[in-house]
């Protein structure tokens, strides 16, 4: 069973009044999503992630393909009750409180008054929004509807929870939440679906992502095995360096910054190993402050995927070029 | 379908009505009601009971009719533009409970609203009886406080349900000021759609006396429904006569409330 699977996806909007034409925004889109996953949904704006999810969702019909959810076909009533979901900057009623809105969707699952108080109760104080609980929504700032949002779509306490970027409109401590919420959903065996633009959100939660530009999938796979993020050097933070020892790494260094008083930044290629470096700088005295892998950036990856796909479109060989 | 999700739905249009200032106008308009019939009190002689009650019965009409396609047309359009409706369809409901719901709320809503305007009406119509009875009694065509009176709300009340399908029908495809024009025109041309029917006595061509009894038949066929002249000047109107428009309404309201949902059930929320 997977949680999620979308078969050749594909999704065509029309442009135009007058004399309409097809935009593809998504592109046959395949993806298997295992139960108890959390799988990272990355891409630039208008990759073609919210009209992915907005499939699964069927708040909009595919061109062409199919999607599952939990085996079931999409929009399926039954689905919905094994779900949650969170729009991108979702929007709720002004005249309703908090609790007044998480108890009309609780309403929706059939709960009775009991157990509504009681969901209601323990996500308002989840999301950390319970001292505001009857305070009308349009009172609320972009943060604290984030927070609403995010408790209306675990009213049911969903098998499998869509994210549309769940960070967006947090202040740090608000994405730490989120990420721990995040967390502990996947520790209850909760399939988690989130999209999102930042990479280090993704690798810090994924067991799983899969990249999307130009409504086509670029990449799929665990982080650490993608090629696109494979590591290309080493960043090394180093206190007490003696002058020999410096000059010996700043030839090998593609980058030396000095941070402070005897401290230095050094970027470095990716052979020697760390093993060998560390070796070196403990026998010259030096402290290691940190050692890091330096990867291709997301953005790092969009852009090079972009300027390729429109080398592709310009030279007229591209796939792309028959679709658009 | 499920009941208890469309009851959700519609209860939830109810406090998004009351809310949304409804109360205020049904207010405002019963003080304006009882400030209009004094004064018309003091200035007429003997014709005051009769113009009072048509001019409460043509009130009801309006402050509904306003009610009916300001917050019908502003049901759905509002959940799409704002997007509230993303949450909303993935819950575990159909785009049908939804449309249904929507529609029994804002009945809910006018119902309570005419009950309302209804018992302001009696009451300044028991209060001016009260007051002027013993001189102008022998006058009026029918009593006061007359329960006939309720057969011409009740009309009101289903002319108002069927305007109210036909802002949600075009709402579920057209922005709200084009929807809002559409009803108004539907709600006035449903008062002289009789003229349609006999066309061929006014014009010679077929074809144009087809096209007109075609329309006879597809636009809303409003005024039967509306039989305050009839209450108030103490014209009998048979129960089959409102049991066979009452039974028209349902019908034609079933349709346009089906198409809506038929239209909506394939829409895109880009």
């Amino acid at each position: 069973m997977y949680a999620i699977r979308t078969e050749a996806l594909t999704k065509d909007f029309s442009i135009g009044f007058w004399r309409p034409r097809a935009y593809r925004a998504l592109h046959g889109l395949n993806l298997e999503v295992n139960p108890g996953e959390t799988f990272g949904f990355l891409g630039p704006n208008g990759a073609g992630k919210t009209t992915t999810l907005k499939l699964l969702m069927q708040l909009i019909y595919p061109t062409s393909g199919h999607a599952e959810i939990l085996d079931r076909p999409v929009g399926d009533v039954s689905v919905k009750r094994r779900i949650g979901y969170l729009p991108e900057s979702p929007y709720f009623y002004d005249y309703l409180t908090a609790e007044e809105l998480l108890d009309y969707y609780a309403t929706l699952f059939g709960y009775d008054s009991v157990e509504r108080r009681r969901r209601v109760s323990a996500l308002l104080d989840q999301v950390g929004i319970a001292g505001e609980r009857r305070l009308p929504l349009r009172k609320f700032s972009k943060g604290m509807i984030q927070r609403v949002g995010i408790a209306q779509a675990l009213i049911n306490d969903p098998e499998v929870v869509f994210f549309d970027e769940p960070m967006s409109g947090l202040d740090p401590l608000g994405r730490r939440e989120v990420r721990n919420l995040i967390l502990s959903l996947r520790d209850r065996g909760c399939t988690v679906f989130f999209s999102s633009h930042v990479l280090s959100d993704a690798e810090a939660l994924c067991n799983r992502v899969a990249v999307l530009a130009h409504g086509k999938l670029v990449a799929s796979g665990r982080i650490s095995d993608l090629q696109a993020f494979d590591i290309r050097g080493w960043e090394l933070i180093v206190s007490g360096l003696t002058p020999e020892s410096l000059e010996r790494h700043r030839a090998r260094a593609q980058r030396v910054t000095l941070l402070g008083e005897q401290r230095y930044s050094l970027e470095l290629p990716l052979a020697p190993g760390p093993e060998q470096l560390l070796r070196d700088l403990t026998g010259s005295g030096a402290q290691v402050v940190s050692l890091n892998p330096i990867r291709e950036t997301l953005e790092d990856f969009f852009v090079k995927t972009i300027a390729e796909q429109a080398s592709e479109r310009w030279s007229g060989t591209g796939e792309s070029r028959k679709q658009s | 379908m499920t009941t208890g999700v469309v009851r959700a739905i519609a209860v939830s249009v109810f406090r998004e009505s009351v809310r949304d200032k409804v109360l205020y106008n049904l207010v405002f308009f019963a003080v304006l009601l009882i400030a209009v019939s004094y004064l018309l009190s003091q200035l007429t002689a003997g014709q005051d009971m009769k113009v009072i009650k048509d001019l409460g019965l043509a009130a009801m009409s309006l402050f509904g009719l306003f009610i009916a396609v300001f917050i019908g047309i502003g049901l759905v359009s509002k959940e799409v533009e704002k997007r509230s409706i993303y949450s909303l369809l993935a819950k575990p409901i159909g785009r049908q409970e939804f449309v249904v719901g929507k529609y029994l709320g804002l009945l809910l809503t006018l119902f309570v609203n005419l009950a309302i305007m209804a018992i302001a009406y009696y009451a300044v119509l028991g209060a001016v009886a009260w007051v002027d009875g013993a001189w102008f009694r022998p006058h009026w065509e029918a009593p006061a406080v007359d329960p006939m009176l309720l057969k011409a709300i009740a009309m009101i009340f289903l002319q108002l349900a069927i305007v109210v399908a036909i802002a949600l029908f075009f709402s579920t495809f057209s922005s709200p000021m084009l929807a809002a024009a559409l009803t108004f025109g539907l709600y006035v041309v449903g008062h002289f759609n009789a003229d349609l029917k006999n066309f061929e006595t006014v014009v010679d061509s077929k074809p144009v006396a087809y096209v007109a009894r075609v329309l006879y038949y597809l636009l809303p066929n409003l005024a039967p429904l509306d039989v305050k002249s009839e209450v108030v000047h103490a014209v009998p109107v048979p129960a089959t006569y409102l049991l066979l428009n009452t039974a028209y309404a349902v019908v034609y309201i079933s349709v346009l409330v089906s198409a809506a949902t038929f239209i909506f059930a394939r829409r895109d929320f880009k």
